[in-house]
């Protein structure tokens, strides 16, 4: 039998604060956490400003040894699953261990202690190879270590499909409590991309901003990187009401296509199908969709093309409803995009309180949405989406229902 | 503009866009030989490193035609970013 799904618990790591609290409010103030670069030397990049997650002080939540064995992007992934199971007060039963899944998404996992080796090997010619960067480099390190944390025996697995690989995460796991596989998913993803390597790499796709990320506004000039994890407990509402457990939002609905299309260039045919699915996955109609969170970029091809996806699937819905970017304010953490915007989604139903999109300027006609500009604003909407699309044309979308 | 640099540069075109370099033409445009967004900047990575020389992204999204890059980079070349006479980069 299908079973309702609900949201938890919550836990966030990234550009706007280390702990769920710290994020809202940011969020609320449309505060950007975007700053000039400091994880790498940033005068040897054309880009100099970045979403980091500073101050994070790894001793702060593990032994070294554990240091030792987990990447930053894996850190951050731990890190966003502890707050969440505190969120949620869960206890791990042994019955519950077995009940329960991990999913999560990353698009370049340890890319960062890759590049530190390929530095040790190639430039400074050490022969040896550091033997913890294969589990420090490996997409599943976070939930491997989230199922040794917590004992959680269930099917546990890492998605990785670039920018959407936290929302396909969040949506594998969402179908496995609605079909019953498990009562309780820990979901989510991280990301941790400032390594020098990676970033010329970024460099040489000439579509990070030289300033700061402006999403849907006329004189946007690209993306700005971030970094972070971010993880949901998804749960039956049957287990969370038996439990009395505070309940966030519910999860309605998942949507995910392809565009068959172009490795970089987006469709916005293959995003509006994505969006269609997940409000039908979720038995909701397009009217009842008060806010999208967007995928929103800043690059010129991004927002123009989500634009005429959202236009193509509400119709003169597109309207009357809110749509805002937080990339402008948490920066595009890739892998962990998804995640991360899902805790914003959810947040804004759950306070009636859309986050905005910030350092918006003026309006442009290939993106005539509104697009809540600089300022949050009070609204109680009935249901949301989030929009995850990765090069490479996969398309991942949320369907989310205040809960009242 | 040298024809030895023009040729060049139609060369790394080619080159890069895996075709006979007789069907690079100074004035062909980026859309007529099938060169997309992704393909472009993958040319101005061939071009920077066979001449030494920084092209800034503002200047890239200029540039959509053999002419434009071929303007483009000898602009770069005179200005002393890089040498048409250095060395390439990357022998590959």
């Amino acid at each position: 039998m299908r079973q309702r799904v609900v949201v938890t618990g919550l836990g966030v790591v990234c550009a706007l604060g280390h702990d769920t609290a710290c994020f809202w409010e940011s969020l609320r103030a449309g505060h950007s956490g975007i700053e000039p670069i400091e994880g790498v030397d940033r005068t040897q990049l054309r880009f100099q400003n970045g979403a980091e997650v500073r101050g994070f002080d790894s001793s702060r939540y593990f032994e070294q040894k554990d240091i030792d064995l987990l990447d930053r992007f894996a850190q951050f992934c731990v890190v966003s699953a502890r707050e969440a199971v505190a969120d949620a007060g869960l206890e791990f039963t042994p019955e519950l261990r077995e009940r329960t899944g991990i999913v999560t998404g990353s698009c370049v996992g340890g890319q960062a202690t890759e590049d530190e080796g390929f530095v040790s090997l190639y430039r400074r010619n050490n022969p040896r190879g550091n033997p913890l960067t294969i589990p420090r480099v490996m997409n599943n390190a976070g939930a491997s270590r989230i199922s040794q944390e917590f004992g959680i025996v269930g099917p546990a697995w890492t998605v990785s499909t670039a920018c959407s690989s936290s929302n396909h995460a969040i949506g594998q796991a969402f179908r496995m409590v609605r079909d019953g596989d498990v009562e309780v998913a820990v979901a989510g993803g991280s990301e941790a991309i400032f390594s020098m390597g990676f970033l010329k790499s970024w460099e040489a796709m000439r579509v990070v901003s030289p300033d700061t990320c402006r999403p849907f506004s006329k004189d946007r000039r690209g993306l700005i990187l971030g970094e972070g994890g971010a993880c949901l407990i998804l749960e039956t509402l049957e287990r969370a009401r038996a439990r009395g457990a505070k309940i966030h939002a519910e999860m309605v609905g998942f949507g995910m296509s392809a565009d068959a299309h172009h490795i970089t260039q987006p469709l916005s045919g293959g995003a509006a199908r994505a969006m269609r699915l997940a409000i039908a996955d979720g038995g909701i109609q397009p009217e009842q969709i008060g806010y999208i969170n967007a995928h929103g970029t800043g690059t010129t091809a991004n927002d123009a093309t989500e634009t005429a996806a959202i236009r193509a699937v509400f119709g003169k819905h597109a309207d009357r409803l809110a749509v805002s970017s937080t990339k402008s304010m948490h920066g595009h953490a890739l892998g962990a995009a998804g995640a991360i915007e899902a805790v914003a989604t959810i947040l804004g139903l759950e306070y009636g309180l859309l986050p905005p999109t910030a350092n918006y300027n003026e309006p442009d006609p290939a993106c005539d949405l509104d697009v809540i500009p600089n300022q949050a604003r009070a609204a109680e909407m009935e249901c949301a989406l989030s929009n995850s699309f990765a090069f490479g044309g996969l398309n991942a979308v949320l369907a989310l229902r205040r809960w009242v | 503009m040298s024809d030895e640099l023009n040729q060049r540069i139609i060369k790394v075109i080619a080159d890069t866009q895996h075709i006979p370099v007789e069907t690079v033409k100074l004035d062909s445009t980026f859309a007529e030989l099938n060169i997309d967004s992704l393909d472009g900047i993958n040319i101005l990575f061939a071009l920077e490193n066979e001449f030494n020389i920084s092209v800034p992204d503002e200047a890239a999204k200029e540039i959509r035609s053999v002419r434009d890059a071929v303007e483009g980079v000898t602009k770069l070349v005179e200005g002393g970013t890089g040498g048409a006479s250095s060395e390439p980069v990357h022998a590959s």
